[in-house]
């Protein structure tokens, strides 16, 4: 009824090439962007910034990453939280040798160096593809950890290999509390979102596409399967550290190594393929359902009174399961629920 | 140089436990075209369900593993009803995934059962060197290892002989080619499968003996499969002699690497050492010492 797009002519190219092109959407991203923005600020509480809208923010940013490799450009990688150490870690660095360095350079810059490492660690998808290549982007997961923890100026010679992050501050202003630093996150995110929706709408988002549905028709067409590929890898990656140094400094306030392990590359992962495979909204839709789904269970697990070793391997159990219901039920991820929801939506009530 | 062959040859025999997980994904990508990266939980599983029938319900060893072999026969049947038969015809990274979603499962499961503290594994073989070669050489070789390597060199020769000399075989190998071309000449495609994920459980409940006898029944063992990777790539997805050799070279060289580099840079390489080596072959040839040739299309 509310949701139809009748009557909404497209009279220009600047019309018909807008990023939503039906005006419910149109404002109801932007009410949610303020709703986040503008609403969101006061009615959150501290606890609820720090454990569950700056995670959920950072996650998304990553898993966006991960998708425009993965899900546009069909390389598979398990190195992501590789490349969030590295954009950390040059943040970090940055940071502390370079006098007067702002901030949100230093982000860029460590998203800078991360790109430079996935361009090295991505020539090998010249060469290889499919499982091949996802068991060799566990090289970079493990040299780049390793790499990180044995060089001690990476951390500054630190005895522990735990640095605590420099402070957020733009043009004299902190950011201190969970919220200001929930601002400066979502701002970031916003941005950078609106950023990687039109890189896939423009030529490299579909020379990507290209690539990914098959590389060798791609080359015949007349794609340079070296750029193409390369280029993918630099801007997710770039997006990977970014999302690495908004973790180091933005939610867990701590730089070190240990925190970028396998295990969060698999948690990025998931999001990707749970959100969705080549979605810009899936990667959000998924990083917000495996950063809630722990915090439930464990909630869940809590009223019911089990016992505390219990309770984390049910909730490695009820993951695990959720994982294989989630890719039986829909494996094209959250995003097609949405859009099949969407559909549905613009026949109803009257679906004939 | 009597130390070089020393280290040598101790990294070949831990190569052959590389290899033994590395059979596990082999069977069932050649079978399934699944990369199953539940294989390591596998191995995790079915140590400590043997070591918890032997402690908790007071069994002996040889009691233990029977049992253990019917409920990795079960999950394996499982698997393939629960997961991979909704799951057919789906991308092959639907089917990873679901496997690292397995892989979470497991691991919550077989810790919920049987808790999660180390627990120790005796087999009836000592971790002693071996007496006549240490005469002779004076090199410490121990006899764990070399049992090992014979035990792997079997069931090698088994899975061979069930591969290529019986009815089962022949159709293992006829789905690994073509599944359609499989079942519509007949071949029961799922039967095939829970066969394959079995045969897969019983090679995950071999390894998961000798490497929890090695390290002890712990959580660590599903790093351990890790190491698997690099030999899968090194050796190729399909190969079974290729999983063999691949397991050696990265034995070996890994090793190697460990005691006559790693002084260089810090030591602990070993644990990037495997996938760079993988990494920097595969540029060369990019299907794997033993994979089948990738001829691509349009």
């Amino acid at each position: 009824m509310i949701y139809r797009e009748s009557g909404q002519y497209k009279t220009s190219y600047i019309n018909d090439s807008q990023i939503f092109p039906i005006k419910q959407d149109r404002y109801a991203v932007l009410a949610f962007i303020a709703f986040a923005f503008l609403a969101v600020p006061f009615i959150a509480t501290p606890y609820f910034f720090s454990a569950i809208l700056i995670p959920f923010l950072i996650f998304s940013l990553a898993a966006l990453g991960l998708n425009i490799l993965t899900g546009y450009a069909g390389q598979i990688s398990l190195g992501t939280a590789a490349f969030m150490a590295v954009g950390a870690f040059a943040a970090y660095n940055f940071m502390l040798r370079v006098p007067g360095m702002p901030i949100l350079l230093a982000f860029i810059l460590g998203g800078v160096c991360a790109s430079m490492v996935g361009i090295l660690f991505g020539l090998p998808s010249l060469r290889i593809r499919g499982f091949y290549l996802a068991a060799s982007t566990l090289a970079t997961q493990f040299f780049v950890v390793w790499c990180l923890t044995k060089v001690p100026w990476f951390t500054n010679y630190s005895s522990s290999g735990v640095i605590t992050a420099q402070e957020v501050k733009i043009l004299g202003f902190h950011f201190n509390t969970p919220e200001e630093k929930y601002l400066l996150v979502l701002a970031i995110v916003c941005v950078m979102a609106l950023l990687a929706k039109n890189m896939v709408r423009s030529t490299v988002g579909r020379s990507w596409m290209a690539v990914r549905d098959m590389d060798v028709a791609a080359e015949v067409i007349g794609f340079r399967i070296m750029r193409t590929k390369l280029t993918a890898f630099a801007v997710s990656s770039f997006y990977c550290g970014v999302a690495g140094a908004l973790f180091a400094y933005c939610y867990v306030g701590t730089v070190e190594p240990e925190a970028y392990n396998l295990d969060l590359s698999f948690r990025i992962l998931f999001m990707v393929i749970i959100g969705g495979l080549g979605s810009i909204l899936g990667s959000f839709l998924g990083a917000g359902f495996i950063v809630l789904l722990p915090i439930v269970l464990s909630y869940i697990v809590h009223v019911t009174g089990l016992p505390n070793s219990v309770t984390s391997n049910v909730e490695l159990m009820v993951f695990g399961a959720l994982i294989i219901f989630f890719l039986i039920v829909e494996p094209h991820g959250l995003a097609r629920l949405w859009q099949v929801a969407k559909e549905k939506l613009r026949l109803w009530p009257f679906p004939h | 140089m009597q130390f070089f062959f020393e280290v040598l040859i101790a990294g070949l025999l831990s190569g052959v436990m590389y290899a033994l997980v590395a059979l596990g994904f082999v069977l069932i990508f050649k079978a399934s075209g699944v990369f199953n990266f539940a294989q390591g939980a596998m191995v995790f599983f079915a140590a400590l369900t043997t070591v918890g029938l032997k402690e908790e319900f007071g069994l002996s060893l040889w009691a233990a593993i029977p049992i253990t072999m019917v409920v990795m026969v079960l999950l394996g049947i499982a698997t393939e009803r629960i997961v991979l038969r909704p799951l057919v015809n789906q991308h092959d990274i639907t089917l990873f995934m679901a496997t690292i979603g397995l892989t979470f499962f497991i691991e919550g499961f077989a810790q919920l059962v049987w808790g999660s503290t180390v627990r120790k594994l005796d087999l009836p073989i000592q971790d002693v060197p071996i007496e006549f070669v240490m005469e002779r050489t004076g090199m410490l070789i121990s006899q764990f290892d070399v049992i090992a390597a014979i035990i792997c060199a079997i069931l090698v020769a088994a899975l061979a002989i069930l591969f290529n000399k019986t009815k089962v075989g022949r159709a293992l190998r006829a789905v690994a080619d073509d599944h359609q071309a499989a079942l519509s000449v007949g071949i029961p495609l799922q039967h095939v499968w829970a066969i394959v994920w079995a045969v897969a459980g019983f090679v995950a409940l071999v390894a998961g003996l000798l490497w929890g006898a090695r390290n002890g029944v712990q959580f660590a063992l599903i790093f351990v499969a890790l190491k698997a990777l690099p030999v899968l790539i090194l050796g190729g997805f399909t190969s079974v002699p290729g999983a063999i050799v691949g397991g050696l070279i990265i034995g070996a060289s890994e090793k190697l690497a460990e005691v006559y580099i790693g002084p260089y840079v810090g030591g602990g390489i070993e644990g990037w050492f495997p996938y760079v080596l993988a990494l920097v072959f595969l540029l060369i040839r990019p299907e794997g010492l033993f994979g089948e040739k990738i001829i691509r299309r349009i």
